[in-house]
C-alpha cells in the first residue's frame, strides 16, 4: 500500500551535534541516521565533523573513523571493503550505494547517510533484510535438473555462459530493491528487482531444466508485474547491473510462451 | 505491513531522503499523473458532446465553461498530458521489447520524449 509519509514511530528528529575536531583545516560535515531500540525514542540524525586530511577516501572509511574516534555506538554492517560482500549498502547522498566503493569525492557538500529506504530498522544503519532473503530463496536460486547428473560437471557452451554475464555478478546488497517505489509500496507481494534478476539468471541458464516451473511461479499480478520500469534499480546498482532489463526479459518470455 | 514488522521497528525514510532520477519523474508524472488526469478530462469532453446533443442552451453553457479561464487551463493541461503520456507510452512499448535499457539510453529517450512533447504541444495550440 502506498503510504507517502512515515509512520509516527519513524519520524526523524534532530539529533546530537558532535564537536568539531580541533586544529583541523579540512573539515567535512556528516549527517547520519541513528536509532536504537533501547530508549523508546524516535530515530534522529546526528551531525559529526571529520578532519578530511586524516580520513580515507571512501564513505566507509569515514563511518569507521566516526565509530573509532567519535562515537563507538554508531552501528553499521561492513565486511570486505571492496564491493564484493554487499554488506555496507546504505542510502548515501539520496541514492543507494555500497559505502566501501563509493568515494567521498563523488558527493557534493555535506554527506547524508541513511539506512536502505523503506525497511524496518534494526539499529542505526542496519536494516532488517529477512523478507529480502526469503524472496531470494523463493525463486529457487540453484540449478534445477531432471536428467541424471553427468559423470563430471554440467557442461555449458561459451555462448550460453555469456548469457549469465551481467547477472551472476549480483552481490545481493539490496540497493536495487530498496530503491524501487513498487517495492516500497508492495514488498509483501512484489519480489523486487534483486530477486527477479536472480530468477532470470536461472531461467536463462542453459543447464537448468525447470524453466517452465520458474515462469509459472512468477506468473502473478504482483510477484513480477508490479515492475513498472521506473528503473531506479538500474540507476542505483553499485555493480552497474540492470535488473530492469532482466525483468523485461522475463516479461517477454511470459508472452512468448503463450504464442 | 504490521505483520511484516512484528518487533515494531521504525521504517527507514524513503521518499523523504531518496533523490529520484529523471526517469522516476517521467514514470510518476508522464505515466501515472497524466493517465489519471486524462480520465478526468474525458469526463469534461463527454459532457461537452452530451451538451451538443441536448440542445443549444446546454451547449451554450458548456461552451461558456470551456472558453472560461478554467476551461482553457483544463484543455491546455490536457494537451500537455496527452502528448506526454503518448510519447512516454512509446518509450514503454520499446522497453517491452527488451531494448533501450541502460542509464544513458533511458536518459536520452526521456529527453527525446520531453522535447517531442514540447514540439507537439506548440503545434497543437497553433493548429487550434
Amino acid at each position: 500500500m502506498v503510504e507517502l509519509a512515515l509512520p509516527k514511530n519513524s519520524r526523524i528528529r534532530t539529533g546530537k551535534t558532535w564537536p568539531k575536531p580541533e586544529g583541523a583545516k579540512n573539515v567535512r560535515k556528516f549527517m547520519v541516521y541513528r536509532w536504537t531500540p533501547d530508549d523508546g525514542e524516535n530515530p534522529r540524525v546526528d551531525t559529526y565533523f571529520l578532519d578530511m586530511d586524516k580520513c580515507g577516501p571512501m564513505v566507509l572509511d569515514a563511518l569507521i573513523k566516526i565509530k573509532n574516534e567519535i562515537d563507538p555506538t554508531l552501528t553499521f554492517r561492513r565486511s570486505c571493503r571492496e564491493g564484493i560482500c554487499g554488506s555496507c549498502a546504505m542510502n548515501i547522498d539520496g541514492r543507494n550505494h555500497l559505502a566501501c566503493i563509493y568515494g567521498l569525492d563523488e558527493i557534493k557538500g555535506d554527506v547524508k547517510i541513511y539506512p536502505l529506504p523503506h525497511m524496518p530498522v534494526v539499529r542505526d544503519l542496519v536494516p532488517d533484510l529477512t523478507l529480502f532473503y526469503a524472496q531470494h530463496a523463493s525463486i529457487m536460486p540453484w540449478l534445477e535438473t531432471k536428467t541424471n547428473a553427468p559423470q563430471k560437471e554440467w557442461r555449458q557452451s561459451i555462448e550460453d555462459r555469456k548469457k549469465l554475464d551481467g547477472l551472476y555478478e549480483c552481490v545481493m546488497c539490496a540497493s536495487c530493491s530498496t530503491a524501487c517505489p513498487s517495492y516500497w509500496w508492495n514488498q509483501d507481494r512484489y519480489l523486487g528487482p534483486a530477486a527477479l534478476l536472480h530468477a532470470y539468471r536461472w531461467i536463462i541458464d542453459s543447464r537448468d531444466e525447470a524453466t517452465g516451473e520458474r515462469l509459472d511461479d512468477l506468473e502473478d499480478p504482483f510477484k513480477l508485474y508490479r515492475c513498472h520500469t521506473i528503473m531506479n534499480c538500474a540507476e542505483t546498482c553499485p555493480k552497474g547491473l540492470n535488473p530492469a532489463k532482466a525483468i523485461a526479459e522475463i516479461k517477454k518470455m511470459m508472452v512468448q510462451r503463450t504464442i | 505491513m504490521a505483520d511484516m514488522n512484528p518487533q515494531g521497528r521504525p521504517l527507514s525514510p524513503h521518499l523523504q531522503v531518496y533523490r529520484l532520477p529523471l526517469n522516476a519523474y517521467m514514470s510518476i508524472i508522464g505515466q501515472r499523473v497524466t493517465g489519471v488526469a486524462m480520465a478526468a478530462s474525458m469526463i469534461l469532453l463527454a459532457w461537452y458532446f452530451l451538451a451538443l446533443a441536448i440542445g443549444p442552451e446546454a451547449f451554450a453553457t458548456a461552451e461558456a465553461v470551456l472558453t472560461s479561464w478554467f476551461g482553457i487551463l483544463a484543455l491546455g493541461l490536457s494537451v500537455i498530458g496527452l502528448w506526454l503520456h503518448y510519447f512516454n507510452g512509446i518509450r514503454h512499448l520499446i522497453w517491452d521489447t527488451g531494448s533501450y535499457f541502460g542509464g544513458k539510453a533511458v536518459q536520452r529517450s526521456a529527453y527525446i520524449g520531453l522535447a517531442a512533447t514540447a514540439v507537439m504541444v506548440v503545434l497543437t495550440i497553433i493548429a487550434a
